[in-house]
């Protein structure tokens, strides 16, 4: 590792955040589309939906908090492809620093501009009635769990920046990670479901870091779902980096 | 051949790469002169910009050798990257950044004292100064280049790599970006670049290579290029003014 690393890291950073400040529509449009989707599932669908006893809001938020990150991440990809196609990629490459701090730089701002649009998605669910009694701990460790799920699906989104054709390419991953959550406990439990949908939707990532969170923010001990959400997000992690790299080394050679 | 016995600042040997089945360089050799302009000719595809990312440690080659200030490009890559610039054949400037901005992250990615000094003497230097605040998603091609150049600048490296620096730009920025190379050229710094345009070699290059069929098949300069025909004949021709010099004069360029 270069000498250089974290200034240079840093350096990038500032450019990246730069770039999000000065695209303010990124961080609206990232949001625009999990908010819809909460308004719809409290005021349209959520009067039919029997999911506990408490409000739906609190049912639904965890579910809508991942989606933003999801539909967030497209936008990493689509930054980076920018990068590698207008040619500044290449002159970063070729500069006397350390080579990696190019791509941690734009998983750096991903993080930081998805910790914005999940505290904007936030803000706006108050008014519709989210409550939690969770305290600083159980807040600090929810916050914990949607970084770590954001940095594994950033290395995902990685891997489309450096890789794809064409700008739509690069973001268009991202829709299927978007709907992941459906077949999940994260808009209705899973009981009602058919049994191999329900056997997706139990062992599926989006399920287990839905009900970590969801126990966390309601206050209640969270068991074993938390460790199961923990273990997904950094196996996703692992196995994106390592994708990730490899993209990154046929890139530079 | 070395110019007053100095070791030549670029020297590449044997140079060979291949994408997939195509063979782009069959076994490339040719030496730069320090503080010299260099101008590596050749047509669309004829391996041109491989060899400068080869040169520039952003592509391996198959097989041979070069060295970039008496550096390895394949076993000391860092030290070959603290030796140059590359400007590359698509100005690679920061849109959503303005002028200035891209300067000053060039200058501190290269770890220059006082990067806003830098950045102001160059958008002097480059006449950019009163679109310093300027986002350069609204220059034109011309500014564009002249910042590219301005970046590459930075840090005084030894060697620049222009590929094709005047590509797709009109009559009066080319000019402007020639008396840019030339001023480089003037200051020590050794100019390897990379062009179609015959013209452009002429003006420019101390010497000239052309690079056709994966090798170079002619080094030397102007007057040795010139040599390898049959002595000029002299014929007596109108010279009419070219269109060039036409719209050069009608749109009131200096040059």
């Amino acid at each position: 590792m270069n000498k250089h690393f974290l200034g240079d890291t840093g350096i990038l950073l500032g450019r990246s955040l730069r770039h999000i400040t000065r695209s303010l529509d990124t961080i609206i449009t990232t949001t625009i589309m999990p908010i819809a989707f909460m308004l719809l599932f409290v005021y349209v669908f959520g009067g039919a939906i029997h999911a506990g006893t408490g409000a739906y809001i609190n049912y639904l938020l965890p579910g809508i908090l991942l989606i933003t990150i999801a539909s967030g991440i497209s936008y990493t990809a689509f930054r980076l492809f920018l990068d590698l196609k207008g040619g500044i990629f290449e002159r970063f490459q070729s500069l006397p620093i350390a080579r990696s701090s190019v791509l941690w730089a734009h998983v750096l701002a991903s993080l930081l501009a998805n910790l914005v649009s999940i505290i904007v998605v936030v803000l706006v669910a108050l008014p519709m009635g989210f409550r939690s009694s969770a305290g600083p701990l159980a807040w600090l460790a929810v916050a914990g769990i949607l970084m770590l799920f954001t940095l594994a699906l950033t290395w995902i989104a990685v891997i489309p920046g450096l890789s794809a054709g064409s700008a739509d390419g690069a973001s268009a991953f991202s829709y299927p990670i978007i709907f992941l959550p459906f077949i999940s406990s994260a808009f209705v439990p899973t009981d009602t479901m058919p049994g191999p949908v329900r056997a997706f939707a139990e062992n599926q990532p989006v399920t287990s870091i839905v009900n970590a969170i969801r126990g966390l923010l309601e206050g209640r001990p969270v068991g074993s779902s938390a460790w199961i959400a923990l273990a997904w997000c950094t196996g996703i992690l692992i196995v994106a980096y390592l994708f990730a790299m490899a993209a990154y080394r046929r890139k530079i050679a | 051949m070395d110019t007053a016995g100095q070791a030549p600042v670029i020297r590449v040997r044997g140079l060979k790469k291949s994408y997939k089945d195509v063979q782009v360089l069959r076994g490339v050799d040719f030496d730069v002169a320090r503080g010299s302009i260099f101008a590596l000719l050749g047509s669309n595809g004829a391996g041109k910009t491989t060899v400068v990312k080869i040169l520039a440690t952003l592509l391996k080659a198959d097989a041979g050798a070069a060295a970039v200030n008496g550096f390895d490009v394949a076993t000391q890559a860092a030290r070959v990257r603290e030796s140059f610039s590359l400007t590359g054949q698509f100005a690679a400037v920061d849109e959503i950044l303005t002028g200035r901005e891209n300067l000053v992250l060039v200058a501190k990615l290269r770890h220059v004292k006082d990067p806003g000094a830098v950045a102001e003497e160059l958008l002097k230097r480059f006449s950019l100064a009163d679109s310093s605040v300027r986002k350069v998603s609204g220059y034109s091609g011309g500014m564009r280049r002249r910042l590219d150049i301005a970046m590459s600048l930075i840090g005084n490296p030894p060697v620049i790599f222009l590929d094709e620096p005047t590509a797709g730009l009109d009559p009066q920025a080319r000019l402007e970006v020639w008396e840019a190379v030339r001023e480089l050229a003037s200051h020590g710094t050794t100019v390897l670049l990379t062009t179609q345009t015959l013209g452009e070699a002429e003006q420019l290059a101390g010497r000239i290579a052309i690079l056709h069929g994966g090798r170079i098949i002619v080094n030397g300069t102007l007057e040795e290029l010139r040599a390898l025909l049959p002595p000029a004949k002299v014929e007596y021709v109108e010279k009419q003014p070219t269109l060039e010099d036409v719209f050069l004069a009608v749109v009131g360029a200096e040059k």
